[in-house]
């Protein structure tokens, strides 16, 4: 798995509209953004590699087969849509452990205040009314820069390059390292997270609970 | 190249975008598409204009049946109808098309029938009016771009 540093954001767009996937997915890639599009939520999860548990459709787990090779800096989904809603699908990655970390924004037609903030409450990093435009697009940079970043600081990187990013995303690094990485590595993490300093695994609590209205979970959710 | 000849095709490009802004067939959502064309994505609008009006095309026929019987309307399945029809003509920006959805949506808010039928005629209307002027665009472009001249930048507030 080789990751560049001046790789492009990649985005997954989400809208059953065949129409609406075109114009997303031109609006991201002339926003220079690598895009996957799929026109349901739960494609949408599949393509991230979060399984449905047959047994209990509320547990997700990571798929062992999937090596979630695929790193998406943000998720941008359709608020209406049958079945499983653009809104369900933020909930479903935000209780994801290990997707927590993704922003999401949701876009709609219709502009219901009650929806937006709905919405912004479940972690929604921003709101789009349809149509959306070029300039809305560059709202998101911020964003997927933060998943970047952590991202790149995975790999040996010079210490110059972790030094740039700010004091807090390096605290939600430590915390990422365990989660987002594939299951076999893991494992190694898990092992090694007793060593960790007090410290460290203060700051790891201290960025949860200051998470805006995220949920608590008490722990990872990848099936052995 | 002829430059006199482009010129003239320019000129007449121009003017022909800026009517159809001014007659209120276009919107700046259209410019907004405008801008998403390039060396990469040339033929963009003219794909995505396409696509919307096969869908209006697919859309006008379900409603249509949909409306067909008097005592048996789904309205539930136009809403959808009308719903898609506005996003898409909304993107864009297709204004009149759009301004007749809003109407269409509001009949089938308050299940008139009547209403629902005229809007339905007046979309189908709309659609292939703005469909054979797009086409004559895009055959000017198509001109200039044979000419070897390029397809001006045209700024509409």
């Amino acid at each position: 798995m080789v990751m560049e540093t001046e790789s492009k954001f990649h985005v997954l767009a989400v809208d059953d509209s065949l129409f609406d996937r075109k114009m997303i997915e031109r609006l991201l890639q002339k926003s220079s953004c690598q895009v996957t599009t799929v026109d349901s939520g739960s494609k949408a999860l599949e393509f991230l590699g979060l399984r449905v548990d047959d047994n209990d459709p509320n547990a997700l787990s990571t798929s062992p087969q999937i090596h979630q090779e695929v790193e998406i800096n943000l998720i941008i989904t359709d608020y209406c849509m049958p079945g499983m809603t653009g809104y369900d699908l933020l909930k479903k990655v935000k209780e994801s452990a290990a997707f927590r970390s993704i922003p999401v924004v949701i876009m709609s037609s219709e502009n219901v205040p009650a929806r937006i903030s709905r919405c912004l409450e479940e972690g929604a990093e921003e709101f789009f009314l349809k149509p959306v435009k070029l300039a809305d697009l560059t709202k998101l940079k911020p964003h997927m820069m933060k998943t970047k970043l952590k991202k790149e600081s995975e790999k040996p990187v010079a210490i110059e390059e972790i030094v740039v990013s700010k004091p807090e995303i390096e605290k939600e690094e430590d915390s990422s390292v365990i989660e987002i990485l594939p299951l076999h590595q893991e494992l190694e993490s898990e092992q090694l997270e007793p060593m960790l300093s007090s410290n460290k695994r203060k700051a790891m609590e201290e960025v949860i609970s200051s998470d805006r209205s995220r949920p608590k979970y008490n722990d990872i959710t990848t099936s052995v | 190249m002829n430059t006199t000849v482009v010129a003239q095709l320019q000129r007449q490009f121009q003017d022909y975008i800026v009517s159809l802004y001014q007659q209120g067939f276009l919107d700046s959502q259209f410019s907004e598409l405008r801008k998403l064309q390039d060396e990469g994505s040339p033929d963009f609008v003219s794909e995505v204009v396409s696509l919307f009006f096969d869908d209006c095309s697919k859309l006008i026929n379900t409603m249509s049946r949909s409306l067909e019987q008097p005592d048996n309307v789904d309205f539930k399945q136009l809403d959808s109808g009308v719903h898609q029809l506005k996003g898409s003509s909304s993107s864009v920006g297709a204004r009149r098309v759009k301004n007749v959805c809003i109407s269409f949506k509001e009949c089938c808010d308050v299940q008139n029938r009547e209403g629902c039928l005229r809007c339905l005629q007046q979309v189908d209307y709309e659609y292939k009016m703005l469909k054979t002027k797009l086409q004559d665009l895009f055959n000017l472009e198509q001109q200039i771009l044979q000419a070897g001249g390029t397809i001006p930048q045209v700024d509409i507030n």
